[in-house]
């Protein structure tokens, strides 16, 4: 490490740089924990694990579970077709799949909400099959395959860009047949950039809201997902109740950052880039 | 990359044409047709309707209050955004990662927990609420509000692409123009700044989007106040449990539009090079290379 520093400007760039993050960043999250933790462990402990909440977390758990093994498998398709074939209107499917992140989630939630709606382009289709995804958990795994659509894509997509054809190649003068090759040789190399995507689109489900409420129909139990719990409790004026449960949110996007760091530590390492 | 000499794994026709169906069915079913749903029923009653919806004074000040926002936000999240990229990428010093790790924080956190988090530091039962309340001073509920969220919601977006790029470019450019005389803005200005401006820009038009559409964050501070509180995205949530079906979506119609332009000037600034420098496009944690102890 260097002793002397060569050039200019480091005060001012830090300066404003902590400044930033400290106001903007840390200042409030940590006025968050320190409301939560002001509760007292009994207390706090009550709110996290009243039925209504348990519940919550059941409800985000599992549609985030769903809607992510949903882009695990059409996120791997779309990857593979968009780098592997030549097709009519690749390209705009290429630009459109950013579209989620583009979109506001509430454009998408009303959106979704429309076309899914009982009387609405699938929703009426959908219905004459007795399956019904407006207000009812499946409404909360499309919002949330929606707005998590890209993660697992644009995590794939490079890294099979930079696959070696000689490796395939190798394998089919060995014989082995496509499907086996898929398996053996292409799935282990994808897997560490497939799970990175994964997570990060798990975590991004778990604390998704715009999109969700529009189409979830917010029945406590049932479909209440937990950023929607904790937004009632605010409108209630229960402000401990909304600072635990939000903490338990803040709580579960760490241990959710920290596993998607370590994954993403390990694709780079894979992928050498 | 597209010659198929030998076939590769997957390229039988019969593969091909059923993965392209699939890919094709199921991004319209879950891609296009939201996005036609949105002209569709904005357009349903006409243009005039189009039109008197959005020339409505709600409507009208919630475009304002969300340009506004983005005006006073933006600006100051590309400062941001170099300040660290600068600090981070041409010094060396202690508690690196942990910066870095702070930065992009935002990009991991639900914007309702952010929300909540504001309340509890401006709100009257936060850290400095009894203190504003009694200089008369209001944040929350109010444009100072709406537009903290925002930072925080969209902190990291223009550092996150500086961060790679002034990585892999090095310091030796700069210390060879300071060596020779120049100061340190003039250095910046005449030999970073046309390093870094298509990757700057990529980030200022994602943050921008981000902005014009947060919704979670916002709605918890703002107090969703018709005509003085409300941001475009609130305001469409407004007229859609009012059962104003048409308003609604001719109001998401102009976010939508900013989406598109958005996703265009995204492909065109990638052109420059803009966003190669790491994998996962507009959101969502990315571990920043930290191997700067040369």
């Amino acid at each position: 490490m260097r002793q002397r520093r060569i050039l200019p400007g480091f005060g001012l760039s830090m300066g404003i740089t902590l400044c930033y993050v400290a106001v903007i960043v840390a200042l409030p999250i940590g006025a968050l924990v320190f409301k939560a933790a002001s509760l007292g462990p009994e207390d706090y402990w009550r709110i996290v694990t009243s039925a209504r909440a348990l519940a919550s977390y059941r409800v985000t758990v599992l549609s985030a579970a769903a809607a992510t093994a949903f882009n695990l498998v059409f996120g791997l398709a779309l990857a593979w077709a968009l780098v592997r074939y030549q097709f009519p209107g690749r390209r705009l499917i290429d630009a459109m799949v950013d579209l989620p992140f583009a979109l506001p989630t509430a454009v998408a939630g009303i959106a979704l909400t429309t076309v899914f709606a009982s009387n609405g382009w699938f929703g009426s289709f959908l219905a004459s099959m007795n399956i019904k995804v407006v207000y009812t958990p499946l409404g909360i795994m499309v919002a949330m395959a929606f707005t998590s659509l890209p993660f697992i894509v644009r995590t794939v997509q490079p890294v099979l860009e930079d696959l070696d054809p000689a490796l395939e190649e190798a394998a089919q003068s060995l014989g082995s047949s496509d499907l086996n090759i898929f398996r053996r040789v292409i799935l282990p190399l994808l897997t560490p950039a497939l799970l990175a995507g994964t997570s990060l689109a798990f975590a991004r489900s778990l604390g998704e809201f715009g999109a969700i409420i529009f189409i979830a129909g917010n029945q406590p139990m049932e479909t209440e997902i937990t950023a929607l719990l904790a937004f009632i409790r605010l409108e209630e004026y229960d402000y401990p109740a909304a600072a635990a449960i939000a903490s338990v949110m803040l709580f579960a996007a760490f241990v959710m950052l920290a596993v998607t760091n370590y994954l993403q530590a390990r694709a780079l390492r894979y992928t050498a880039r | 990359m597209t010659s198929r000499k030998p076939p590769r794994v997957g390229d039988s026709p019969t593969f091909r044409r059923f993965l392209i169906a699939f890919v094709l069915i199921v991004g319209t079913l879950l891609i296009a047709a939201p996005l036609a749903v949105i002209f569709a029923q904005a357009f349903s009653k006409g243009w005039p309707t189009f039109a008197s919806t959005i020339a409505h004074p709600d409507t009208r000040h919630a475009i304002f209050l969300t340009v506004v926002t983005a005006l006073i936000a933006v600006p100051i999240n590309t400062v941001f955004g170099i300040a660290a990229a600068w600090a981070l990428t041409k010094f060396d010093f202690r508690g690196k990662r942990l910066l870095t790790i702070l930065i992009e924080l935002p990009f991991s956190i639900s914007p309702i927990v952010a929300g909540v988090a504001y309340l509890f530091v401006y709100g009257l039962q936060g850290l400095f609420g009894p203190l504003l309340q009694s200089a008369d001073i209001k944040i929350l509920f109010a444009l100072p509000g709406i537009v903290l969220a925002s930072m925080f919601v969209t902190a990291p977006f223009v550092a996150r692409e500086l961060i790679p790029l002034m990585q892999a470019q090095g310091r030796d450019l700069e210390e060879a123009a300071t060596s020779l005389g120049a100061s340190g803005w003039r250095t910046f200005f005449y030999v970073t700044l046309p390093n870094i401006r298509w990757a700057m820009l990529y980030g200022i038009v994602l943050c921008n989007a981000r902005l014009m559409g947060e919704f979670g964050a916002v709605s918890v501070v703002s107090g969703n106040i018709r005509g003085q509180t409300n941001t475009l995205p609130l305001h469409i949530e407004l007229l859609y449990h009012d059962y104003q079906t048409v308003g609604a979506f001719a109001a998401a119609s102009i976010l939508t539009v900013l989406a598109l332009v958005t996703i265009v000037a995204k492909v065109l600034l990638e052109r420059q090079g803009a966003g190669r420098h790491h994998g996962s496009a507009l959101a969502g944690p990315v571990a920043v290379s930290q191997d700067t102890t040369r």
